[in-house]
């Protein structure tokens, strides 16, 4: 079953830390990423601009409505995704906890709809 | 067969409901991978029982027999169903497959059925309050009015959280299974949570009329022997001592009248030996192991106090030094109010005072009546009574139970009386 991984992020602390530690979360999601992908569990994954690139499209009664920003929450913004390929929740909720991201944000893990 | 042959075959079929559905349901969900076609198969396998048991005889394995027609009953539903709707006909042909042998009838095998039922009702990725109705209804066989009746909501509200949960399970693909090693602590804590948050709701029911729901706190210790039958951790031991220790007070802990009875003013003679000394061997073994949790320190300390005459002779030497390592272990503003008290007791009211004060200038107790009524009771002993009123008169507007309220009234009714006498006097 295919699962969606929304990593959500504060970007005031993303910006407050060192250049040190910003390198080292990114190197060790570039890890994560290289193992989940040789272990047949990932299928994409993309970093997001930040938040205030976001536009939030709605539709109601036929009629668009773009707004700026995200849809979520003021204080966390997503910040990028994974489409991943796991057994059930479980396995899902093992990889998901075990990006470093799940450290200083949080994933939200949607099963993604499938089709017959 | 005889009338009377019959009327022990349909005894038969109703022992075994009593004593094993809940088993044949869990084994059926893993066979089905599904909630309802199983509830469902269970119905029809015991209809079929009532049919044929008293003609054919009894079977050799009931629960065998139960879970093999379920299952039938099952794959026949599917391929009826598969007329409109064609994916269903390839899922009842893979349920056919090995159909040959009688599935789960062993068991050990039933056994774990019922844990991964249990785990899987009690999945961190349900709402809490749907983890709870729905191990009562799966698991513990709760009918959907039982459970609303018990926490006092409509059936229709328990009935629904019950719906939406079956749907996450089957949707999001909450497998039937038991945690690997590696998840079981986390996923332990959230199925212990679920059995003591369903005895607590017996023990000191959040609100309404009376104070206790005996029926809720029965069902949780049955949980609770049942998860130590199936899954000897040191902290499910420890859960289960402290239900049985709690339990064995609540004669003492309502007055004839309703009202509720603190700690210090209960009628010992009214407590449970029988539970205490269970209680009190179920905490040894836990304390012995080398895992000790937060349910193993709290039966601990229920332990110090079921084995003492009376409050003052009570080692709250002991009690502040557990509750030491519970903060600990388990930090919370409700364990350090509670260390607080026990202090008290063992250094004085003006030292219990001190702590609460640093705990409601914190801010995270300043809702919680039980605080409020804990620093009333403090200034009430040290002589300082306008202090005593103003926090009594917090607590009673904080309080939603009946009994609390009548008792928090009653103290402070009791100080009103006790500034009279005192007037009089001067």
């Amino acid at each position: 079953m295919k699962y969606l991984c929304l990593i959500y992020n504060e970007e005031e602390k993303l910006e407050a830390m060192s250049q040190t530690e910003w390198e080292a979360l990114v190197g060790e999601a570039l890890a994560y990423d290289d193992e989940l992908r040789q272990k047949g569990h990932l299928i994409g994954a993309q970093a997001l601009q930040p938040a205030q690139a976001a536009t939030t499209i709605r539709v109601r009664t036929g009629e668009v409505s773009t707004a700026e920003g995200p849809a979520a929450g003021p204080k966390e913004q997503l910040r990028g995704f994974m489409l991943i390929d796991a057994r059930d929740l479980n396995e899902a909720i093992q990889v998901a906890s075990k990006m470093p991201q799940a450290r200083v944000g949080s994933i939200e893990v949607h099963p993604i709809v499938e089709s017959e | 067969m005889s009338g009377e042959g019959t009327g022990l075959a349909l005894q038969a079929v109703d022992a075994v409901y009593r004593a094993d559905s809940r088993r044949v349901l869990a084994t059926l969900i893993r066979l089905l991978g599904d909630f309802d076609l199983a509830e469902e198969a269970l119905h029809d396998a015991f209809a079929a029982a009532t049919e044929q048991w008293p003609r054919d005889g009894v079977p050799a394995n009931p629960r065998g027999w139960l879970v093999s027609t379920g299952r039938f009953k099952a794959i026949d539903t599917l391929r009826r169903r598969a007329r409109f709707d064609a994916s269903l006909a390839k899922l009842a042909e893979q349920l056919d497959v090995g159909s040959g042998d009688v599935p789960g009838a062993n068991n050990e095998e039933l056994e774990d059925d019922r844990l991964r039922l249990i785990f899987t009702c009690s999945h961190p990725a349900l709402p809490p309050d749907a983890q709870v109705a729905l191990t009562l209804r799966e698991v513990c066989g709760l009918t959907t009015e039982e459970i609303a009746r018990a926490f006092l909501t409509g059936a229709p509200t328990v009935a629904q959280r019950i719906v939406r949960a079956k749907r996450k399970i089957r949707d999001a693909r909450i497998p039937f299974r038991i945690p690997s090693k590696d998840d079981l602590p986390g996923r332990l804590d959230s199925v212990l949570r679920v059995v003591y948050l369903v005895f607590t709701e017996g023990y000191a029911a959040s609100s309404g009329v009376s104070l206790t729901r005996p029926d809720l706190s029965a069902e949780a210790i049955r949980l609770g022997r049942l998860l130590m039958e199936l899954l000897p951790e040191p902290e499910v031991t420890g859960l289960l001592a402290l239900m049985v220790l709690h339990e064995a007070r609540r004669a003492a802990r309502t007055s004839p009248a309703g009202d509720l009875v603190l700690l210090d003013a209960q009628d010992r003679s009214l407590w449970n030996r029988e539970q205490i000394a269970e209680g009190v061997a179920l905490v040894e073994r836990a304390l012995s192991s080398r895992k000790i949790g937060p349910y193993t320190l709290q039966a601990a300390i229920g332990a110090v106090h079921a084995e003492a005459p009376d409050a003052a002779a009570t080692d709250w030497d002991r009690i502040v030094g557990l509750y030491d390592v519970l903060v600990r272990l388990d930090p919370s503003p409700v364990v350090e109010l509670n260390r607080a008290v026990a202090v008290a007791m063992r250094d004085g009211p003006m030292a219990g005072l001190a702590l609460i004060d640093v705990l409601l200038a914190r801010g995270d107790l300043s809702d919680f009546h039980l605080a409020h009524a804990a620093r009333a009771d403090m200034c009430r002993r040290l002589g300082r009574t306008a202090d005593a009123r103003a926090s009594y008169k917090r607590a009673l507007s904080l309080a939603r139970q009946d009994p609390e309220r009548r008792f928090l009234e009653r103290r402070l009714q009791e100080l009103q009386s006790d500034t009279d006498t005192r007037r009089r006097l001067q």
